[in-house]
This record gives structure tokens, sequence and C-alpha cells, in this order.
């Protein structure tokens, strides 16, 4: 018994891992690149009060927040082709995760995009910048180093939901277990090692979040966010 | 003609009537003090004068220029904003750059001013207010005081032909405010023009050639420094020259 065991998680091992490094992984990643790009322009829209788009941008997440991913994966995938649009498993779950992404990580970023003191964007008007300027060259920097902790556990959710994607045929390591567990009637240890999988991919993100957090400029060892009396009889000591 | 002449500026907050119809006259070379007690409308009106207020009516002269304070264009504002500069009283130093970043960012990226030139241009300017060896440091890691020179610093890069102060030692501690005010006597001493809210009244007194005293939102008394704080004309004034000196001011 237990030879046989030890035995099919050998020979389970690479080949759920294979699809998690040629599906989950890529899966995780386009989808997480494409979740940022929208949070940003969705996290803007809203900063800078741009009518309209700042109300279609809370209709996005109120919308996206308030139904279970797996409903958008099954409305993208199976309801749209009633209205002609097909789409292949893979892409379908890159826009409905980073659609899904995106919603969460545009308030992750709204928030650090607020925590930048006002009067750095008035200085930059006083200097002659303009608003795109002041938010490319010294907001934004400085909230993403704001988000970057909880971005990267958005990061780490979202590795796990791709598991989801099962769902929709998309063959990752999720789907992938299932169908051994079918062939091996081992239910118990094949998805024990799918999730010591993802432990082990989350761990090596965990670790990339650290490094990542000590790599990031730190402008000198502290923020100076209130610019005011605080920082001056600490900073003044130096 | 005066090189800056505000009339009739007024401004609300909803309903809350901030400034009154203010008039304001700066000569060139002019240190002009505005004093008067909190909330008074001076930082407001200050505020006003580079458009981080919108004020609601009032005319505003600046170089032979005559605009329109109820309606200004972007191109009016940028126009106005580029012979113009601003020290804040919380300096509100760029977090993400370094002295020198904070000084050379706006010639970079407003004025297209090749990278080099910039910076040649942000160390004089820092050397002027003697933080010659501090052009690395991030506002984080300088005192109060020294973010402070830097903001003035900033300032003067863009060759400003006024440049306007809110209350810039006000979020100082004592000990650092001296090292602020002597980079402002300097710049008084080379002509440069300046609008200071202030508290400090023997800096005022020192270094201005014109006050204005502002109270509720209107000027009460304004004009000569020296005959202002000789032989203040209205009460109120007198009254608030005597407290301030009664706490050491």
């Amino acid at each position: 018994m237990n030879e046989r065991w030890v035995k099919i998680f050998i020979d389970s091992f690479w080949k759920i891992l294979l699809p998690g490094l040629k599906l989950t992984i890529p899966l995780t990643a386009l989808s997480f690149l494409f979740a940022l790009i929208i949070a940003v322009a969705v996290a803007l829209v809203q900063f800078a009060d741009v009518k309209g788009l700042k109300q279609l941008a809370r209709f996005y997440v109120w919308v996206i927040r308030g139904t279970p991913v797996l409903v958008q994966l099954f409305v993208v995938f199976y309801g749209l082709p009633s209205l002609g649009i097909l789409l292949e498993p893979f892409p379908a779950a890159v826009i409905v995760f980073s659609l899904n992404e995106g919603a969460y990580a545009s308030e992750t970023v709204r928030a650090a995009l607020e925590s930048v003191p006002k009067g750095q964007i008035e200085a930059g008007y006083c200097v002659g910048m303009s608003w795109l300027q002041i938010m490319w060259r010294i907001v934004l920097p400085q909230a993403m180093r704001t988000a970057f902790p909880p971005l990267s556990n958005s990061l780490i959710g979202l590795l796990k939901e791709t598991s989801l994607a099962a769902n929709i045929t998309v063959a990752e390591m999720f789907m992938s277990t299932q169908r051994i567990v079918a062939r091996t009637y081992e239910p118990l240890l094949l998805y024990l090692e799918v999730g010591l999988i993802y432990l082990i991919f989350c761990t090596i993100l965990t670790k990339l979040q650290s490094m990542g957090e000590k790599r990031l400029k730190t402008y000198g060892g502290k923020r100076s966010n209130t610019g005011g009396k605080r920082l001056e009889t600490d900073g003044g000591a130096r | 003609m005066s090189m800056l002449e505000i009339r009739g500026l007024r401004k609300s907050f909803g309903g809350l009537a901030v400034l009154k119809g203010i008039d304001l006259d700066v000569e060139k070379g002019d240190v002009v003090a505005i004093l008067g007690p909190s909330g008074s409308g001076k930082t407001t009106l200050l505020r006003c004068l580079n458009f981080l207020e919108t004020a609601d009516t009032g005319t505003y002269c600046f170089d032979g220029e005559m605009f329109s304070l109820g309606n200004m264009k972007k191109q009016d504002i940028a126009k106005i904003r580029r012979k113009t500069a601003f020290v804040f009283q919380n300096f509100n130093l760029f977090a993400n750059r370094t002295a020198l970043g904070n000084v050379t960012e706006g010639l970079i990226t407003a004025r297209k001013m090749p990278k080099a030139e910039a910076e040649r241009i942000g160390r004089e300017a820092l050397d002027k207010v003697g933080l010659s060896d501090r052009y690395d440091y991030y506002p984080g890691q300088l005192s109060g005081g020294q973010q402070q020179r830097v903001a003035i610093a900033r300032a003067l890069a863009t060759e400003p032909e006024i440049i306007f102060f809110d209350e810039p030692t006000s979020a100082l501690d004592p000990e650092l405010i001296g090292e602020v005010l002597n980079v402002m006597r300097q710049l008084a001493r080379e002509g440069m023009t300046m609008l200071v809210v202030t508290h400090e009244i023997s800096f005022a007194r020192q270094v201005s050639n014109q006050v204005v005293f502002m109270e509720n939102g209107a000027v009460l008394e304004a004009g000569d420094s020296g005959a202002f704080f000789a032989s203040p004309k209205e009460e109120r004034t007198r009254e608030f020259l005597r407290i301030l000196q009664e706490h050491g001011n």
C-alpha cells in the first residue's frame, strides 16, 4: 500500500507540476499583469474625479466584487457563445481573472494614491508640472510602493484562484489532478499533493515579495509623508 | 505700475465668505508681510494668487497683463505659475526625489530643460540655501529646516519674479526657524520680490518693507512697514501686535 502511494506520488508529481508551469503560472502572470493595468487606470479616473468615467469605474467595481468569480467564468465561457462570442478556455480565463482581480486591485491602488500627501501634488503644479506628469513621476511611484504588500497578497490569492479555471476546461494543475484521481482512485493523496505544489508556488511568491520589499527604494529609509514636524526631529540628528 | 495688482478678490467656501474683496499692490523688490490672526484668510489669499484655490471674482494684474480671476484659462494659469513660486508651510517636498531631484523636477518635466543644465542650476540653488552637502539626501533624511530650505531652492531654481511664502516657519521647531529666516533675509537683500504670510513679527519688522494686516477676510490696515510697526492706525492692529509682543515675539 505504502509503496503504491509513493509510486503514485512520484509518478504524478511531474504530471501535476507541468500543467502548473505551462498553464497555472502563465494564467496567473498574464491575468495579474492586465489586472494591474486595469487597476491603475480605474483608480486614477476615480482619484482624478473624471466625471462619467468615475461612475463607470464604481459600477465596474460594484458588479465584479458583487458576483462570484465562478459565475463570471461561466458567463464568459458558457454564456457568451449565445451572443456569438466564442472564446477558447485559456483566453476566457485570462479575461475573467484580469477583470476580477483588476476590480479588487483598483481599490488597493486607489487607497495607496490617497495616501500620498496632497501637498506634493500642489507643489508639482506650482513648479509647472501637469497632472499627468505629477501622477506618473511623483504620486504613482510612491503609491505603488505602498500598494506592493497588499498587491503581493492579491497575487498569491490569484494563483490559487486560477484552480477555478478547471471548471471551464482549462487543463491547469487542479484539473490535471482530477484526471489522475479518476484513473488511480487516490483522492486523498493526490489532492494533498496538488495542495503541496500550490504551497510551494506560494512560498516562492512570498519569498519574492520580501525580496521585492527590500529592493524597493526606501527614499532614504523612511517616508516623509507628513513633511512636517514629526520628521524634522528624528531626521535632524543625522 | 505695480508688478502685482489685485483688486476686489473674493472667495467663499460654500456659503462662508473667506475673502471679502481684497486689494493688494506689490512692487518689484517688495517684501510684503501678510499678518493677522488665524482664520483671517491670509493663507487662502496666497493660495488664490497661485490658483491652488479658485477665487470667485476679482482682477489680477501681473507683469502688465490683466486677468479676470472669475474665469481664468488654463494657459493663463500656466503663464502666471511660470513666473511665480510657492513655498508651503509643510514644505511639500516630493518624497521620492532627492534634494537635487526636488529642485530639478520642474525644470526637467515642465520646462523641458536638459538634465545636465537642470542639475547645474539645481546645485547652484542648493548651494545658495547652504545645502551643498545634501544634494543626494531624501526629504525623509533631512531636518525640517533643511527640508524648507530645499523647498526654497526649488522655488528659486525656476527664476520666479515673485515667491509666495505660506507661513514658512510655522511647522518648524524653534531652533530651526532661524536658518530658514536667514535664507529669506538673504533673498530680500538680493532684491527678490516676496509675499510672506507669517507669524514672525520680528522677521516682518526687520525684513519686510510693506505690511498687510488682515482680519475676517478683509485688509484692515496696509502700508509701509516702518510706519505700521511704529504707529499702527487701527486699534485692532495695536491689540494684535501687543498680544504677539507679550508672547515674546
